[in-house]
């Protein structure tokens, strides 16, 4: 079984400044601490319990900038079998609908025959959860949002439970299909030790092309399996109108970060008298009673 | 698609087992003000079994048109069949605008349908505006776009999306946020059915079973929100807000702190991640009012904040500042309004 798990890494939006936008209204994400997208990390989860309950290779893409690479050593520490870091300045500026097909694109050039796509329901700095399902259209294959279990994986078939508007459901689909993961069903394994001193050292193709790395260094990393391949606009086949800035439908007109502007406040003190005027207040503005 | 200037604002209709989601008549309202700015006219697109009495309730909420696709497939939402009614309505009706609901059927539909039709999607909207923009670059004015509005980066900023060139405009709007009209019931419009037929391919997924939880908890629709935090400090604390909330008929709310530290269930987290809401009144207790639990809740109409730091954020966009423990003042509030009830009575 092939899986292949899209996984992304994003700034930690718990700690973000006044910096963060361009002045173009694009991400400045060299300005931001990174992580993992936590739903992500659900996604790679339900993959490798897959792979150990039935066997499957388990692919993971991530498209972003080179520094990228670091949440693709982690999956590796994790049990990833195979990363691709996809990255081109070409791609820059991409919103969901040009990132899909970007992303779509990778998949057919990289996994012949995938049996199951998985990602995080959505990302933390866009919260758009768009990605998932238009890659699905792309690829002319179904998908299934909100997924929380992963119940059978029988001759071709799947058997899923999701989150519904109204509930849960049970849901049977054919593969090849698309899920997305409802963020914390599951608790990822942390790094094995043994895989993180096997994979510490592994290098992007960029990172592999800086002055100071020899060709034996090269050689050396080729032959452990340590170079993780970067894609690029030249290894896919995609319309260049189509991604990018330029190539994506919606854009950021502007920006401005949540500032606090102060508005007319009553101070009461908390005391009885202050409490009893208080609501005498809400009941004559038939607010409250 | 071909851009159409005069094409309608177009809402699609989610509807469980014949009851219309409350958002999407929310979504009229606030598409018929769109479509009086823009001097058109409001579609509804309603993928169902059977439309029966539905109709009526569209064209009172606002509807001038509502595009019916009936077909026993459509009984329950699966993402393709109903991109595939959704995407035969925009084809006839080619709309300016099409919006959704940012529920979990809204945001699976949205995003296949926006691929389908390659045109471009803004997720979660708080806001929905009609401006202009001027690209510089290319020297071209666009009159009249839909500004999308939205939180992103975890609530930290705003940002105002549009999509000049690539229409229809289409977005995901949060629950709660637009205003229902009145239902006007004499209002009439017209019905315009559209067959589609489903091959094995659309029908892939398959419903096996649902359990369906009733929503015990109506926050989006309460009057009155009593919400607890980090500072009431324990889950037995909790149940005082719970007590607090019934005695004086409110809905619980709670911050993400609350809901992390298992004082209460996640349904009742307000904010960015959470639910939005707008009461009459939200009584915010023990909390410091971040900016995600301001982007859910800074629509009330008023905010009480009861906080023991006077320096606390959340005083900076409450209306009434209580400076205090929540533990003696909330028990003064239940005194408080007892006293008012017994000479109401
Ligand atoms: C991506 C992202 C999404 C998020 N989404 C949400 C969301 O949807 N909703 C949400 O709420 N948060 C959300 N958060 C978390 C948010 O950043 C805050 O951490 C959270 O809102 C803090 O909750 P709090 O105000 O209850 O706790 P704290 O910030 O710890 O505040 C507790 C307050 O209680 C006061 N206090 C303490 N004791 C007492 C007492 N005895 N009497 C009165 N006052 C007292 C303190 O002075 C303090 O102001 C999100 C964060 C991220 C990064």
């Amino acid at each position: 079984m092939e899986i292949v798990v899209l996984v992304k890494q994003v700034p930690d939006t718990a700690n973000v400044g006044a910096d963060a936008m361009k002045e173009d209204g694009t991400v400045n994400r060299a300005a931001l601490k990174t992580v993992f997208n936590p739903d992500d990390l659900n996604a790679l989860e339900m993959a490798l319990e897959i792979k150990e309950r039935y066997g499957a290779n388990v692919s993971v893409i991530t498209m972003g900038p080179p520094k990228a690479v670091e949440i693709l050593k982690e999956s590796l520490y994790r049990g990833a079998d195979k990363v691709y870091l996809l990255s081109d300045p070409k791609f820059a500026g991409s919103d969901t609908l040009a990132t899909s097909l970007i992303l779509k694109s990778a998949i057919e050039a990289k996994v012949k025959n995938f049996d199951i796509i998985m990602a995080g329901r959505q990302a933390i700095d866009g919260d758009t959860a768009q990605v998932g399902p238009q890659i699905a259209e792309k690829l002319n294959v179904p998908q299934v949002t909100f997924v929380t279990d992963v119940e059978e994986v029988k001759n071709g078939k799947m058997r899923l439970s999701r989150l519904s508007d109204e509930g849960t459901e049970i849901v049977e689909c054919k593969t090849p299909v698309l899920l997305t993961v409802e963020g914390g069903v599951n608790n990822p394994r942390p790094p094995r030790v043994k895989r993180l001193l096997k994979y510490v050292n592994a290098m992007s193709s960029f990172q592999m092309n800086e002055d100071w790395v020899t060709d034996e260094d090269v050689e050396y990393l080729k032959k452990r399996e340590l170079e993780i391949p970067v894609i690029s606009f030249c290894d896919i086949v995609v319309n260049p109108e189509y991604i990018g800035l330029a190539g994506s439908p919606t854009r950021v007109k502007e920006i401005h970060s949540v500032v606090f502007k102060s508005i007319e406040t009553k101070d009461y003190p908390a005391n009885q008298d202050g409490i009893n005027n208080m609501m005498k207040e809400l009941v004559s503005e038939h607010i409250i009673g | 698609m071909e851009k159409n200037k005069y094409g309608h604002v177009a809402v699609f209709i989610q509807q469980h087992n014949s009851k219309i989601e409350a958002v999407s008549l929310e979504l009229l309202g606030r598409a018929t003000e769109l479509a009086k700015e823009l001097d058109t006219k409001v579609s509804a697109y309603l993928p169902c079994e059977k439309a029966g009495e539905m109709t009526k309730a569209l064209f009172s909420y606002g509807a001038d048109y509502v595009y019916t696709i009936e077909n026993k497939e459509l009984k329950d939402f699966r993402s393709l069949p109903y991109t595939k009614a959704v995407v035969e309505a925009v084809k006839k009706d080619a709309p300016c605008i099409v919006l959704f609901g940012a529920t979990r059927t809204g945001r699976d539909l949205a995003p296949r349908v926006a691929s389908t039709i390659r045109s471009g999607l803004t997720a979660d909207c708080t806001e929905l505006k009609i401006g202009s923009y001027t690209d510089n670059k290319a020297g071209k004015t666009y009159e009249k776009l839909l500004y999308q509005i939205r939180p992103a980066f975890g609530g930290n900023i705003i940002a105002t999306i549009i999509n000049p060139e690539w229409h229809p405009q289409m977005a995901t709007v949060r629950e709660g946020v637009m205003k229902m009209r009145e239902p006007n019931t004499s209002r009439k419009g017209e019905v315009i059915p559209i067959n589609v037929t489903f091959s094995d391919v659309d029908l892939a997924v398959k419903i096996i079973d649902k359990v369906i939880k009733e929503k015990k908890v109506n926050l989006t629709g309460a009057n009155i929100v009593v919400a607890g935090g980090m500072g009431v400090g324990s889950k037995d604390c909790f149940c005082k807000i719970n007590e607090f909330a019934k005695i004086i008929n409110a809905e619980v709310g709670a911050s993400r702190a609350a809901v992390d530290q298992g004082w209460v269930s996640k349904e009742h987290q307000v904010g960015q991640t959470g639910v939005t809401v707008r009461p009459k009144l939200y009584i915010a207790c023990g909390i410091s009012g971040s900016v995600q639990h301001k982007a859910g809740m800074d629509q009330a109409l008023k905010i009480i904040a009861i906080n023991s730091d006077p320096e606390a954020p959340i005083f900076k966009f409450a209306h009434v500042k209580i400076v205090g423990d929540l533990n003696t003042v909330i028990p003064m509030m239940i005194e408080a309004y007892k006293k008012i009830d017994v000479s109401k009575k």
